[in-house]
């Protein structure tokens, strides 16, 4: 199978079942996407197939094939992304850190999307969990990386 | 908490870190048994080490003056890291931008809780606040004494700047990395001068987070990231009740073949999968068809197979008597007997799990020189050392401990004996001769969690002809995590049980907390804010209810109860100003809803906290619109990470309130993940209005104070808005219907 993940050709030879998020972490060794709940409860495993936030616990592998996949590897090199990593860091937003990487995928899908977000858009595109309650540093993140 | 280790070491026994034999173990037979704290044992043989104080323990500057600092404490989202490099950089005078902060192995240096360590009871930086500074100072000067000597000057004449010594009479100055191999040999100094705290330029200001790049960018690592050469994976499949042993494997063969696997194990009271990634780890290991045993006779802790925490309610509600006295003040019968009228209530508080967004692991490698290397999350590495080494039958000196940054903890990472990963795969590297990286699926996390244990209690208050309280008792039935862990005296009350019932500080003359044991079945656990996540709950509400039957305002009640006690009238007048001056409700907000407030108070880990809330009630649901805290840990080292851990707290809070219960039916927990166990979602989340007051006081801990004031607050608002008391939670359970009888 030939994977594009953050630009790159990956040639993976597994199960096509197998789910995006451990083809990422273990044959990749990519391990900035995150393991949270594996049935798409908590986004922790947000990443970007062609710009949507897709959870990748619950994407198989074949499905995603010839897609470009965006990681938070990558986060930087794309303009908005580096926004909402600006914004993350202004806003002091991570405690634990371990939901954030879905969280700027979330918030960067958001912005490619609709670069205005109101208040519903946001409610609507950020619903990933965190279990330290970041809630309102991430609106506010989110909201800031819109004005930037 | 606060009282678990100094209470284990009044009573003088060992820690009984393990209670429970590994039974038909197929990896060779293990006996757990007493294991004496890692910490004392090498307090005892290290005398030469007082902790806290070998600058080179802690402290290493890199040629380029930066600084590399182990902490005794774990990162696991509350700023730790941050606050060490605050307060170490303060007085050594590095900017803290210019540390990188670790956990630190095990050793001697570290055990700054008492003689002991841990990262737990808010307790981390007022335990080693002093230590830490003095630490820097002592490594500033010997940097100074080393650049004397290089420059020939009297090192009075010298002066520091942040990562260099000065001496300003000449205008030269040395870079702190250019001195330390000279600074190195020179002893640490007996007596420092410490900084003026009025010239603080880091300790006490908003000094931003050392990791929030990396964890905004996926860089920071956590335990379940990590990867050595050779390593394989592993995937375990519990027996569905605790104490059960795999029996038969019905396709065992089949199961071998699939993709990728390695081999397939039997564990203690578990079966395993090895394979050349946990994805097919775990899909072989969940397609095994596993018979398992009962647990045996003599098998503790085993969950019993009829264990509902319904009849585990009831037990708890009809456990006969007044218990054993905790707090006793006047004489609450007699009072009572007096009393004009008489208030009674009682309240349940159901079994709760951490939830925290990293699933645990553990990372094993067996070393060629015979050590044993171990990466996991953990708050107590000296404890896992010791568990770690018995597992493997060798010296805890031969285990090396890392303990990466925490996915969240929230108590979730202590010794508990069966809700860790790492014996497990100390087992299965023994086993199959390769490194092991084991992970708990989320379903098996919510199997093998260990919980904020369940309670019951009930209270009886005698009003005087004012409606004024002059009688409280309260019966609280249940076992405290501290006990379970730590080791109970059967004659004395175990103080996790009854905190935040107890300790409270409203003038009530008369005052009787008793708590009858019960043994929970359950594994039970230390929860964020331990005993005070559901007591303050329990006191703060029933206070409401003596407040309506008195026909006093409870704002006002509670005012007028710390008449005597300015620290605690100063907070509640802050979080009532904070909110724009108290209002109970019910009123009508500006967007129409219909809304009330509640109030609470709470005494957690060394810190004053009161909390108001504001709520409507929603096309039958709750809506928490804001929460006001105000809260005095006396004094502090950085706002920016006590608000952001008052909004965390409050999130926690608010999830246990609103949603969250451990069920089990037939012995097993009825949810395996967050679709069957809610927590708190970002709609669901207030704003949050943070108050910090320094009172002055003794510093008091940050982590854990904000949680226990928000169930009480919500619901007393909920209360108010629906004309019922709520004595039960969470609050899902409630009948939002306004009006009607209590
Ligand atoms: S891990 Fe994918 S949604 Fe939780
Ligand atoms: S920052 Fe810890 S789970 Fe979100």
């Amino acid at each position: 199978m030939d994977l594009t993940i953050n630009g790159t050709k990956h040639q993976i030879d597994i199960e096509p079942e197998t789910p995006l998020l451990w083809v990422l972490r273990d044959e990749l060794g990519m391990t900035g996407t995150k393991y949270g709940c594996g049935v798409a409860q908590c986004g922790a495993c947000t990443v970007l197939v062609d710009g949507v936030a897709t959870r990748s616990c619950v994407t198989t592998v074949d499905s995603v094939v010839g897609a470009q996949i965006t990681t938070i590897e990558a986060i930087e090199e794309d303009p908005i992304g580096q926004k909402v990593v600006q914004a993350w860091v202004a806003h002091q937003v991570p405690q634990c850190g371990y939901c954030q990487s879905g969280q700027v995928m979330a918030a960067t899908a958001l912005l490619k999307e609709t670069p205005q977000p109101g208040d519903e858009d946001i409610a609507s595109a950020m619903v990933n969990l965190c279990r330290c309650g970041t809630y309102n540093a991430i609106i506010a993140a989110v909201r800031d990386a819109a004005q930037a | 908490m606060n009282d678990m280790f100094i209470k284990s070491r009044e009573i003088g026994k060992p820690f009984k870190l393990s209670r429970r034999g590994f039974i038909g173990a197929s990896l060779g037979a293990l006996a757990l048994g007493v294991v004496v704290p890692a910490g004392r044992a090498r307090a005892q043989a290290a005398q030469a080490v007082v902790p806290g104080t070998r600058v080179s323990a802690f402290i290493e500057i890199r040629p380029d003056s930066t600084v590399l600092f182990r902490s005794a404490f774990i990162e696991g989202g509350q700023g730790i890291f941050t606050a060490m490099a605050q307060i170490v950089g303060e007085e050594l005078d590095v900017d803290p931008a210019n540390f990188t902060v670790e956990g630190a192995p095990p050793g001697p240096d570290y055990l700054l809780i008492g003689g002991a360590r841990f990262t737990g009871g808010s307790m981390s930086v007022r335990m080693s606040y002093d230590a830490m500074r003095k630490l820097g100072a002592s490594a500033r000067m010997m940097l100074m004494q080393a650049a004397a000597t290089q420059l020939d000057v009297p090192v009075a004449e010298l002066s520091t700047e942040p990562g260099r010594v000065l001496h300003a009479k000449s205008g030269r100055s040395i870079p702190y990395g250019e001195l330390v191999d000279a600074a190195a040999g020179l002893p640490v100094p007996e007596e420092v001068a410490l900084r003026d705290s009025a010239d603080f330029r880091w300790i006490g200001k908003p000094v931003g987070r050392l990791d929030a790049h990396d964890k905004s960018t996926g860089k920071a690592q956590y335990s379940i990231d990590l990867k050595v050469d050779g390593m394989l994976y592993a995937a375990v499949q519990h027996s569905p009740h605790l104490g059960g042993e795999p029996d038969s494997l019905q396709n065992e063969a089949e199961v071998a073949g699939m993709p990728g696997v390695h081999s397939v194990h039997r564990l203690p009271g578990a079966v395993a999968v090895v394979a050349n990634s946990w994805w097919r780890a775990r899909m072989a290991v969940e397609a095994l068809q596993v018979t398992w045993t009962e647990p045996a006779p003599d098998v503790s802790r085993a969950m019993p197979a009829d264990f509902s925490t319904e009849a585990h309610l009831a037990a708890l509600k009809a456990a006969p008597g007044d218990g054993i006295a905790f707090e006793e003040e006047g004489d609450v019968s007699a009072a009572l007997a007096g009393a004009a009228k008489v208030v009674e209530a009682s309240y349940d508080a159901p079994y709760l799990a951490h939830g925290q967004l990293e699933p645990p692991s553990a990372l094993v490698r067996w070393n060629e020189d015979g050590t044993l290397e171990l990466w996991a999350p953990n708050q107590a590495p000296e404890m896992f050392q010791a568990h770690a080494a018995k597992v493997a039958d060798i010296e805890p000196g031969q285990v090396i401990v890392h303990s990466p940054l925490l996915g969240g903890f929230f108590g979730r990472h202590f010794l508990y004996e069966t809700a860790n990963p790492f014996p497990q795969a100390i087992l299965l590297s023994k086993a199959v001769g390769r490194p092991i990286k084991l992970i708990w699926s989320r379903e098996e996390e919510f199997l093998r969690d260990a919980l904020r244990p369940m309670s019951a209690v009930r209270f009886r208050a005698g009003l005087d002809a004012d409606g004024l309280p002059v009688a409280l008792h309260a019966v609280s039935a249940g076992e405290g995590p501290a006990g379970r862990w730590f080791g109970r005296d059967p004659d004395k009350v175990d103080s996790t049980a009854v905190e935040g019932i107890a300790g409270k500080v409203y003038a009530i003359k008369n005052r009787r907390v008793g708590h009858i044991h019960v043994d929970d079945p359950a594994i039970i656990g230390f929860w964020r804010s331990v005993g005070h996540s559901m007591n303050d709950f329990f006191y703060e509400t029933f206070f409401d209810e003596m407040a309506d039957v008195g026909g006093h305002d409870p704002y006002e009640l509670r005012h007028r109860l710390l008449a005597d006690s300015p620290r605690h009238r100063n907070l509640l007048e802050a979080v009532a100003e904070l909110a724009g001056g108290w209002k109970r409700g019910p009123f009508e907000a500006e967007d129409g809803s219909r809304r009330a407030r509640g109030v609470a108070m709470a005494s957690p880990f060394g810190s004053e906290v009161a909390t108001i809330a504001e709520v409507s009630i929603q096309q039958g649901q709750i809506v928490v619109h804001d929460i006001w805290v105000a809260i005095d840990p006396g004094s502090i080292v950085n706002p920016a990470i006590i608000e952001a851990q008052v909004n965390s707290a409050v999130a926690l809070g608010l999830s246990s309130a609103l949603l969250e219960e451990v069920v089990y039916v037939d012995g097993v927990p009825q949810a395996r993940n967050y679709d069957g166990y809610p927590i708190l979602t970002p709609d669901q989340m207030p704003r949050v209005h943070v108050r910090i007051v320094e009172s002055g006081a003794p510093m008091g801990g940050i982590g854990e104070p904000g949680v226990p004031g928000v169930p009480p607050a919500v619901a007393n608002a909920v209360s108010t808005l629906t004309g019922r008391r709520v004595r039960s939670l969470p609050l899902s359970k409630f009948s939002l219907e306004e009006g009607g009888a209590t």
